[in-house]
């Protein structure tokens, strides 16, 4: 079963409706105790990063996490998920991040922010969550924070605004999209599929 | 590269998609769960929908709309019309909404922005702009067209994104359903004053003025309602027209 973290932040339901429709179980798990019935687990994310992590401190969830990740069971951070999986970012200076990833969160220094649209993901690295995704295929990105060039070899795919960044990394089970698949059509379909199939 | 998002407009009233011309004389145009999963499959970058009735009856209706659509199609999707609180952002993003788009109750009550962005992020709270031309400049409206609330419209953009607004839709009044082309003047005077996307809406008619509003009014997407709506031009029409001018847009 997938568990779905909710923090009472995130808007948990695009996320449900897209492995409802794949034909995916999945439950909100609002509580440590719910970790256990789960075999992988999504961080989604909206708001800031300070105040995600501190009501996954408040709750407990935030330990809960960290014996998972380490333990090496699959994860998949969404956005602001992904990048609570980093060491920190300029959005919250000070508050540690899980430190899966190497670096910290910066902001867009050109363009709009938040960068908000479909972009194009070019790979970097074969992945079983990038299989049968098209070079240059587009996602939807709403975020105005991106991890650093930091993540280095775990950085899978990249993708440009004003300048390159870190778009999917992975590091044994566990990985990250700064874009929402859930939102991003077909190819984010297929990425969530890869995902419960093969990561 | 970020794509130019090409975005059809549901006005929906107690069920039923409307359009009007300059917010007035609508007339109907189906049923919007029936259009959202047209218009998706030919690639929509996002849909926009607008609860124009007034009435909670109208209000819960939208909420089923948005609940039907969104297990079907996966793309964004943004939802306006009377939201007033955090409450009724919250009712419509659990309905399967990723945006809430707010106008009147903002000018009303501007910290709801802020409000709204501290709870769901910026990204989700959309600010959107009636504006319509008074001499040189533009003043925001409310209540759907019907009351001039005295704002200047550029400067109520700055200000709603200083707020906390992730994006700004700006619905022009005098070009609504007019198929003249988009107020190319006041896009621009608002891109050019706020760093957030901004999003242009009435008037387009034909591709032309579409990407007019792009290339000389900066707009990072456009909104259309009328030309899909009487299937004048597909969402791909559109995009073919664009990428052949060198606008980047999504496959």
């Amino acid at each position: 079963m997938i568990g779905i973290v909710d923090y009472g932040a995130g808007n948990l339901k695009s996320v449900r409706k897209a492995f409802a429709f794949l034909g995916f179980e999945s439950a909100v798990l609002e509580s440590p105790a719910g970790l256990s019935g789960a075999d992988r687990l999504v961080l989604p994310g909206v708001g800031s990063f300070g105040f995600a992590m501190d009501r996954l401190r408040e709750s407990g969830l935030a330990e809960a996490l960290d014996r998972w990740l380490r333990s090496g069971r699959p994860l998949l951070g969404i956005c602001l998920g992904m990048q609570l999986l980093t060491e920190g970012s300029e959005e919250s200076p000070g508050v540690p991040g899980f430190g899966v990833f190497g670096g910290t969160c910066r902001r867009y220094r050109a363009g709009r922010v938040p960068q908000i649209g479909w972009n194009s993901l070019s790979p970097r690295r074969p992945d079983p969550l990038l299989t049968g995704v098209e070079d240059g295929a587009n996602f939807y990105f709403a975020n105005s924070f991106y991890p650093g060039p930091e993540a280095g070899a775990d950085t899978l795919a990249v993708s440009d605004y004003h300048g390159e960044f870190p778009a999917v990394l992975g590091r044994g089970n566990i990985r990250g999209t700064q874009f929402h698949p859930e939102k991003s059509g077909r190819s984010g379909l297929r990425l969530l599929q890869n995902w419960v199939e093969s990561c | 590269m970020l794509a130019v998002r090409v975005i059809p407009c549901l006005d929906v009233d107690d069920g039923v998609v409307v359009k009007g011309t300059r917010f007035k004389d609508l007339r109907t145009s189906g049923d919007p769960a029936e259009l959202a999963r047209l218009y998706d499959a030919q690639g929509a970058d996002e849909l926009c929908f607008l609860d124009i009735g007034a009435t909670p009856a109208s209000r819960a209706t939208m909420v089923s709309i948005v609940e039907k659509v969104s297990d079907q199609v996966f793309v964004p999707l943004s939802v306006g019309g009377g939201i007033r609180s955090e409450e009724d952002m919250r009712r419509l993003l659990n309905a399967g909404a990723d945006k809430v788009s707010v106008c009147s109750a903002a000018i009303r009550d501007p910290d709801l922005l802020a409000r709204g962005a501290r709870i769901f992020g910026s990204q989700c709270i959309v600010l959107s702009i009636d504006a319509k031309r008074s001499g040189g400049s533009w003043r925001a409206w409310t209540g759907g067209g019907r009351e001039d609330s005295g704002l200047d419209a550029v400067d109520w953009a700055v200000r709603g994104a200083k707020l906390g607004a992730g994006e700004i839709l700006l619905n022009s009044i005098d070009r609504d359903g007019t198929k003249e082309g988009y107020d190319i003047d006041l896009v621009r005077a608002v891109s050019d004053r706020v760093s957030i996307p901004v999003i242009a809406s009435g008037g387009a008619g034909t591709p032309e003025q579409i990407l007019d509003v792009i290339r000389e009014g900066r707009a990072d997407a456009v909104l259309l309602a009328s030309l899909f709506h009487e299937k004048k031009l597909t969402v791909r029409e559109i995009k073919s027209g664009l990428a052949e001018k060198g606008v980047p847009v999504r496959w």
